[in-house]
């Protein structure tokens, strides 16, 4: 099988197993229906044991699976019409970044996400996934777009991390990530957010100043990833498994930490099992949401925007404390 | 005995001229003397804390913490610290993570890494914020975001413009993604604090990285920069990992910055107080033309 991932790797000998012994009975004048039949339910077992118990590192290799379905793939699966619209009007394309306006059960949206490609020749055109500033400013072009014509907003996030490279310092990375966050936050339609593979720190927070927050679950979304914090915490990106358990990037942690919304229920053992199925899990949380939120007036928008995250973060206060 | 003698010389080790080594050359009584480590010219420090801590001969800005900013910066005792018992949560359960955070309780003398409050520059009333880069390297967590977020609040509540000094090396990695979104948490106060028509200066000083930079550093309606000081999202060192080519030498230096369009200006530290004081008296409300 393409692309199994190893803490899968029992479950897929027994089944392989299970159909080496169906071949092997249709040949073979035996009965082995009733061992057959012990070792389905074995499966289901060691199915449900590996599944339900998905650790964070394995999480982030199902993330990362080659064949989990992108922006792209969604889009075409969730929307109508989609019609791509391209560049910042400033500097250039930039191909890590995608978006344009659609229909999602016939009403008008505006659908932007990180785009990741397929193939090594579609990945270096789109620079993996990681988008330099101009990606952020097409973004932010089509988000102002959206709210001059009152149409809810749909980010799907799915990149390692905004691009670190010389050209992206010189344009700006910091600024038109910066931008992003402040601009989003005064949007006065509905933004809706979903991580559907990696969210990598800033690079992913830049489409992510949402009303509603969803996470696939067996995305993750972190302030670093797990090799860059071992290098900066254990100078040893080796020790990434390490890093990965304790920084808290799953989609359960997340909502457990309350900065999510709900967790979007995966195919058993991910995404790339099946788009179709997949897609239609999102569908039901992207109608749901949008519902709701096309109840809410403008200002409404914005303070519930503002609310959710001026709430996010933990603290104390000293009863001795050192004063300046 | 005039032969063991002789021997005896001979053996023992030649007597050469003594030069100091480069360490003991280095090494000045702490204090009392420091050394520019851009011009290494070695000065006394109560000059270079009277200039400013601006070297005397070749003009490099060294780092201040937030007190030494508060004392150069603002009126003779104008300045009310606000939240200054807010400390870390361990939230994630890092390990060692407040144990880290009370020993630089401990050296720096503050509580976190940004210190806010209000005052008044040459009898402008302002908020002000100013990261401390001796504190976790003024990495941004929970506690960071939160001061800042509640100091951009007071700006908002008092009408006066917000003021903040950056130095940080970025996002905490200790409190992971919540640090991450206090990025988020910062913008969308600012983004409020403008739209009620706050005024929002922001001045980078040396490091300003991460998601310090690729936030509320980068939201002024005025960004500048001090000279010489680094200010960028990736690390020099990761990108040249990830190009493969090695960088010019002002990369990610405010000059740098100046030149690709990112900062309205450099201001020396000399300068800072006249010309935010300019800037402050053009934003006063009620300015009408006279006849």
């Amino acid at each position: 099988m393409v692309g199994e991932l190893e803490f899968e790797r029992p479950v897929v000998q027994l089944r392989n197993k299970i159909a080496e012994l169906k071949e092997f009975t249709k040949t073979a004048d035996v009965d082995l229906s009733s061992e057959i039949e012990k070792l389905e339910l074995r499966l289901e077992k060691l199915e449900k044991d590996i599944y339900d118990n998905i650790k964070p590192w394995d999480r982030v290799q199902i993330a990362r699976h080659p064949n989990r379905p992108t922006t792209l793939d969604y889009i075409a699966n969730l929307f109508d019409g989609f019609f791509e619209c391209h560049g910042d009007r400033s500097f250039g394309d930039d191909e890590a970044i995608v978006g344009g306006v659609a229909k999602f059960r016939g009403l008008p949206v505006t659908v932007i996400g990180h785009q990741r490609g397929k193939d090594t020749k579609e990945n270096i055109r789109r620079n993996f996934g990681m988008p330099h500033p101009e990606g952020y400013r097409k973004a932010l072009r089509l988000m102002k777009q959206a709210d001059k014509f009152n149409r809810p907003i749909i980010c799907f996030i799915d990149t390692k991390g905004a691009y670190p490279g010389k050209a992206a310092e010189e344009r700006g990375q910091s600024e038109a990530i910066a931008r992003n966050l402040f601009e989003m936050a005064g949007l006065k339609v509905p933004v809706i957010c979903i991580v559907i593979g990696e969210g990598g720190s800033g690079g992913a927070l830049a489409l992510g100043v949402g009303n509603r927050m969803y996470m696939l679950e067996n995305s993750t979304y972190s302030v670093i990833s797990p090799e860059g914090a071992a290098a900066i915490l254990w100078k040893d990106s080796s020790l990434a498994k390490k890093a990965a358990e304790s920084m808290k990037i799953t989609a359960p942690d997340l909502k457990e930490l309350g900065i999510i919304d709900d967790i979007i229920p995966e195919i058993k053992g991910g995404a790339h099992k099946d788009v179709k199925g997949q897609a239609e899990a999102i569908n039901i949380f992207l109608k749901k949401s949008l519902k709701e939120l096309l109840e809410l007036s403008e200002e409404e928008l914005v303070a519930d925007r503002y609310n959710r995250f001026r709430t996010i973060g933990e603290y104390s206060f000293l009863k001795d404390y050192i004063s300046i | 005995m005039l032969k063991e003698l002789f021997t005896k010389n001979t053996n023992k080790k030649k007597k050469y001229a003594t030069i100091p080594t480069e360490a003991a050359k280095n090494d000045v009584p702490e204090g009392i003397m420091t050394k520019c480590p851009s011009c290494k010219t070695i000065m006394y420090t109560k000059e270079l804390n009277k200039n400013l801590k601006v070297c005397l001969h070749c003009g490099y800005h060294h780092a201040m913490n937030a007190k030494e900013r508060i004392v150069s910066f603002l009126d003779e005792d104008s300045f009310n610290e606000i939240d200054e018992n807010m400390v870390s949560e361990n939230p994630l359960n890092f390990p060692d993570y407040l144990e880290k955070v009370e020993k630089d309780r401990q050296k720096t003398k503050i509580n976190e890494a940004v210190v806010t409050g209000y005052g008044s520059v040459n009898s402008n009333k302002i908020v002000l914020a100013i990261m401390d880069s001796t504190f976790r390297m003024g990495s941004m967590g929970s506690v960071v975001g939160e001061k800042i977020t509640r100091a951009i609040e007071k700006a908002d509540e008092m009408s006066v413009p917000f003021i903040i000094f950056t130095a940080s090396g970025g996002a905490r990695m200790q409190e992971g993604v919540l640090s991450l979104m206090q990025m988020a948490k910062t913008s969308v106060a600012l983004k409020r604090f403008s739209d009620n028509g706050g005024l929002i200066i922001s001045i980078m000083t040396h490091p300003t990285t991460g998601g310090v930079s690729a936030s509320f550093a980068s939201l002024g309606d005025y960004n500048f920069a001090e000279p010489g000081a680094l200010i960028g999202f990736a690390g020099r060192r990761v990108i040249e990992q990830s190009i493969r080519e090695e960088l010019p030498e002002d990369f990610q230096t405010a000059e740098f910055l100046l030149k690709h369009g990112q900062l309205d200006a450099i201001i020396s530290r000399q300068d800072l107080i006249d010309k935010i004081t300019n800037l402050l008296e053009i934003h006063q409300p009620g300015g009408e033309l006279e006849w």
